[in-house]
């Protein structure tokens, strides 16, 4: 099989599972206060999508479809568990921070919803592309709203101070919005109206 | 795509039971290869957690570590019973067995933990030259949405609080999270939380403190926009400086150093 390249650029730009196929929502409000948080939560989300395609894929042959989903959860599963077992040993601050989301990753609809749609009819490697670029284009999402949030939010950028704060004697006064939840919902919003906005294709059409 | 042939019963067995198995076998070999890193990682940040209430830097903290002496504590009594390695005790395990806890009725539980361990620790810091400075302990009690855990740290002679921090919570981010902004937490410096019968008497109070008001030096300014996360705070201090808490501890020390 030729290698298709396409499918490890759709994903982040042109069928991005945040901004079109609206799934894994829920991390992507969770953990966007920080960069830093953002970046680590989309290097672990990665890892599980592209290994557990490809361990789908891997077995495909194999699995009876009375158990495909318990099979594809019990592999997603396993390596979010290692993720995490590997973030509380190397990145211990963030895992701290991260706490249960990274274990939330199983139930991250991305993560499956690639298993099912895509790794149990293809190739061990497309399958291991395509689950790298879905990682890849939920990664950029999550950095795209965390920049925002923890700019405007906190007045910096990775942790280092950007805008001298009002409190600290400088002149911006952080908006306190950005810091919660709902503020994620606004900009994954905006995201989606900007991308659509430049590919009509992904607009649905109204069913009147 | 689904052949007939995969699908006897048979087959499903033993699908489902070599995938059990692989990744069993991956779940615990990454668990067993990374709980040396991961339990370094957690005493660590224990440790640096303590130097941070103690006033200490945090760039060497096995250095800044020597000078900290825990004990460990018969809270009942109020005895200290000598010293121990804090990396090895979990008093949030021990608050959960029924047989290291104390349970605490309506009346007692102000901070809303429903039981506490027997038994806790406390961290005597020395300065350079080994003389004591203060006391660190170790307190936690809920807020709005979660329960904050971190250290009350008192000067030697049990009168003044030197810091509060909290290493753990939940609180929302700009509002109740604001007990780790570093200007809040300075209110706390220098406060005198008993009054003159040994009992607690922290107030967090709306809006600011009247430095001119007869109780100034008892009250801290709330955190606006978060009176429940404020009202938390205050529980869980006077708690744990009460009879509950640290109390007879406190008195006995107190008594002495008069």
């Amino acid at each position: 099989m030729s290698f298709d390249k396409t499918v490890l650029i759709k994903p982040i730009f042109k069928e991005n599972p945040i901004a079109l196929q609206i799934l894994g929502i829920c991390s992507a409000l969770a953990v966007t206060t920080q960069m830093k948080t953002a970046l680590v939560m989309a290097l672990a989300v990665t890892f599980v999508t592209a290994l557990s395609n490809m361990s789908v894929s891997l077995i495909r042959h194999h699995i009876p479809a009375a158990i495909r989903i318990i099979v594809q959860m019990t592999i997603i599963a396993s390596l979010v568990i290692v993720a995490d077992q590997i973030l509380k040993a190397f990145l211990f601050d963030v895992s701290k921070q991260l706490s249960v989301y990274v274990g939330l990753i199983i139930t991250n609809c991305i993560v499956m919803g690639r298993a099912e749609a895509y790794a149990m009819k293809n190739g061990v490697w497309m399958s291991f592309f395509d689950g790298l670029g879905n990682g890849v284009g939920y990664g950029v999402i999550l950095i795209v709203v965390s920049f925002l949030r923890e700019l405007l939010g906190a007045g910096s950028i990775m942790g280092y101070p950007v805008f001298k704060l009002a409190s600290e004697g400088g002149w911006y006064t952080p908006n306190g919005l950005m810091l919660l939840a709902p503020s994620a919902f606004f900009l994954i919003g905006f995201i989606v109206w900007i991308i659509r906005t430049f590919d009509k294709s992904q607009i649905e059409e109204e069913n009147s | 795509m689904a052949s007939h042939k995969k699908d006897t019963l048979s087959k499903t067995f033993v699908v489902a039971l070599l995938l059990c198995v692989v990744c069993s076998v991956l779940v615990s070999s990454a668990a067993v290869f990374l709980r040396e890193k991961q339990n370094a990682n957690k005493a660590l940040d224990m440790k640096k957690n303590i130097l941070i209430a103690a006033g200490i830097s945090t760039d060497n903290v096995e250095a800044g570590f020597r000078r900290i002496k825990t004990q460990k504590l018969d809270l009942q009594s109020g005895e200290l019973e000598g010293a121990v390695d804090p990396t090895k005790i979990d008093l949030r395990k021990m608050a959960k067995d029924p047989t290291q806890n104390l349970m605490l009725n309506s009346q007692q539980d102000i901070a809303g933990i429903k039981s506490i361990a027997q038994k806790s620790l406390v961290y005597l810091v020395n300065d350079e030259d080994g003389t004591l400075q203060k006391y660190i302990l170790p307190i936690h009690g809920k807020g709005l949405w979660s329960t904050l855990y971190g250290f009350l740290a008192m000067d030697k002679t049990f009168s003044q609080i030197e810091a509060l921090t909290f290493y753990e919570h939940g609180e929302t981010p700009g509002l109740g999270g604001e007990v780790d902004n570093p200007r809040w937490k300075k209110i706390w410096e220098g406060k005198l939380p008993f009054d003159e019968l040994g009992n607690p008497i922290v107030r967090v109070i709306k809006g600011r403190v009247d430095p001119q008001a007869q109780d100034a030096s008892h009250q801290i300014d709330g955190l606006s926009g978060a009176t429940l996360t404020s009202n938390g705070v205050e529980h869980l201090v006077n708690f744990w400086l009460g009879q509950n808490g640290y109390g007879k501890f406190i008195q006995k020390m107190r008594g002495s150093a008069l």
